[in-house]
């Protein structure tokens, strides 16, 4: 039981809890709001930490500029992505954005001289060379863990993980009371309804999918920052479905659910790893990460059965039919 | 060279098509993108090589075992599954979350049984059939033999039977079906025997084509088969089983070098993906199908 009581543990649900709040927070926008249907999200969170990575090892370029330029890209790929594929049916895009989140793993992992290959980052400067992309982020650490007096480097990035994560949802709701907002929940409910007060319903979507690369793109920032190397495999679409289940546990269109679905499925994801009491104790590790999946998609389904609006939902205003 | 890219082609093109009937019917019967149908070939290549392999039995008993095992899964998720869930309403959103919560249980539980390290059925690895220039493996062949026979048989019972035709009456208009006297919930059941059946096959076939398969591997041919159906106009039988012969063909002559130097082999999937794309772009009502306005 040492572990579960421990402060790093829950330091560390605290931070993957954080960086899949920002992750979601995307499909929260684009699906919960703007209601498309995007299950290659896990793409933009890619394309934000390679680019991120790369122009720190091999432009040089400062860290910070790196990953505005990275977010920046992620949002611009969005818009790329939906300018020909937004106006198909809901299900054709659906399958688009997943084949387009494999393209940019398939090519991450092939790509070797410009993503380092299937080895990961640690060979983004050619092989030999351990390769870092993270040396300004260790001194902005240290600085904050001097500044605040904080003794643990764990604590140091849950704060920062939280500050943008809480930053980011309070912004989102802001967003969603302006009459920005009010048209992109029109364009969920009834495009033609939007189209017919001579809203641009395309222009209104692209919005929201740039946006929510974005915020992609940040989280795959700030997962490239706490684990310090990363490799193709960590951007597989199981990564977009923890993000659309974060989303619906929490409850869809309501932009508060989303840190507490992400906390709830930080603790179920990251809290089952730490479990080494019986029964767990009778599985071995790579026993126990399947045992985790599983536990995740029966979770899935359940909510999909039993409880579609999610914990903080509201039934009448259920999305999902 | 080009003719073993062909006959390549032509192999993996006739499993994919297996796996495309499969997808398109439960997709035209109950508007049901089934994410989990790439797990489902995984575990029907897993039943079967435990069969073959560490219960003896021949490969083609292996298979029938295999295709059992599947249909039954199948089945028996209508009844606890998706029944239930259509009864609530549940429109295409939540079927698809669901088949992606029942990928995952899928694929994990096989890795939790199996464990992760690689399979092969018991072929002879060594022995190929040489025709003119063109080399098969033994899985090969036989996957090949067996997927043209499959195509012929379901071509026939969609074609000729009485239940093949309500199959696709129901897929055509559930309404207009039902109120011509057909009983929809059997045809339901009945889809998910055949598309269960074919799953297994197809899965069976696909770890024979390639020499070893692991827990993952009927994932990665989801994407492909997604990318026949769509070719084929989502819904179609007939169009998917050509959309998977022109998918199967297209991915394995693009590495041709007489094609502009021909592509990394490698990136044999991503062909895959970029046809997926291009045939929604460009023709989302399949290669032969008729231009509708979407309701």
């Amino acid at each position: 039981m040492s572990t579960v009581a421990s402060a790093e543990f829950w330091a560390f649900v605290g931070v993957v809890s954080g960086i899949y709040t920002v992750l979601a927070l995307g499909i929260q926008l684009e699906f919960g709001f703007a209601g498309l249907l995007n299950f290659g999200h896990v793409a933009f969170m890619a394309i934000g930490a390679y680019s991120m990575a790369i122009l720190t090892v091999k432009a040089g370029l400062s860290m910070w500029l790196a990953a505005v330029l990275g977010i920046l890209l992620a949002a611009a790929s969005g818009l790329l992505l939906g300018l020909p594929t937004l106006r198909l049916r809901g299900d054709y895009f659906a399958i688009v954005t997943i084949a387009f989140s494999e393209i940019v793993r398939y090519v991450a992992t092939n790509e070797d001289s410009l993503t380092g290959g299937s080895q990961g980052t640690i060979n983004l400067s050619g092989p030999g060379a351990a390769a870092q992309y993270n040396g300004q982020w260790e001194r902005f650490q240290a600085w904050l863990q001097q500044t605040l007096h904080i003794g643990a480097k764990d604590a140091a990035m849950l704060l920062v993980v939280w500050v943008v994560a809480l930053g980011l949802t309070a912004a989102l709701a802001l967003a969603m009371r302006t009459p920005w907002g009010r048209v992109l929940k029109a364009v969920r409910e009834d495009e033609d309804v939007a189209a017919s007060l001579g809203k641009n319903v395309l222009a209104y979507k692209l919005q929201a999918l740039a946006l929510g690369s974005a915020a992609a793109g940040l989280a795959g920032c700030l997962y490239a920052w706490q684990f310090s190397f990363f490799s193709p495999d960590d951007f597989a679409p199981l990564l977009t479905f923890f993000a659309w289940m974060i989303v619906i546990l929490g409850g869809l269109g309501r932009t508060f659910a989303v840190p507490v679905g992400a906390l709830a499925f930080g603790l179920v994801f990251a809290g089952t790893r730490f479990f080494d009491f019986a029964p767990f104790s009778y599985f071995d590790s790579a026993e126990r990460a399947y045992l985790r999946l599983i536990v995740i998609g029966l979770l899935i389904i359940l909510l999909v059965l039993f409880r579609p609006w999610g914990l903080l939902g509201r039934r009448q205003e259920a999305l999902l039919e | 060279m080009l003719l073993q890219l062909l006959a390549n082609g032509l192999v993996a093109g006739a499993v994919v098509a297996i796996a495309a009937v499969g997808v398109s019917l439960l997709y035209g019967i109950l508007r049901l993108v089934n994410f989990a149908f790439g797990d489902l070939m995984t575990l029907g290549a897993f039943v079967g090589v435990y069969a073959n392999v560490a219960g003896g039995i021949p490969i083609a008993a292996a298979t029938v075992v295999a295709m059992a095992a599947t249909a039954a899964l199948s089945v028996a998720l209508e009844y606890v599954l998706w029944r239930p869930l259509r009864a609530r309403g549940a429109r295409f959103m939540s079927l698809f979350l669901a088949s992606i919560g029942l990928a995952l249980i899928l694929r994990q539980a096989i890795l939790l049984v199996a464990g992760p390290q690689p399979r092969s059925f018991d072929v002879d690895p060594y022995k190929v059939y040489v025709l003119g220039d063109i080399r098969l493996s033994v899985g090969q062949a036989l996957a090949f033999l067996v997927a043209v026979a499959a195509i012929v048989v379901v071509g026939l019972l969609l074609g000729l039977t009485t239940t093949g035709r309500s199959m696709r009456a129901v897929a055509d208009d559930r309404a207009l079906a039902s109120v011509a006297g057909i009983h929809t919930a059997r045809i339901v059941v009945l889809t998910w025997i055949l598309a269960g059946l074919l799953a297994g096959l197809a899965g069976v076939l696909a770890g024979l084509v390639q020499s070893s398969f692991d827990p993952n591997f009927g994932f990665a041919l989801l994407l492909p088969t997604f990318a026949a159906v769509v070719l084929g106009g989502i819904g179609s039988a007939y169009g998917a089983l050509a959309g998977g012969l022109l998918l199967g063909l297209a991915t394995e002559l693009s590495t041709w070098h007489g094609f502009l130097g021909g592509v990394d082999p490698v990136y044999k999937p991503v062909v895959a993906f970029v046809v997926l794309i291009a045939a929604l772009l460009l023709r989302p009502q399949g290669l032969l199908g008729r231009a509708v306005r979407a309701a």
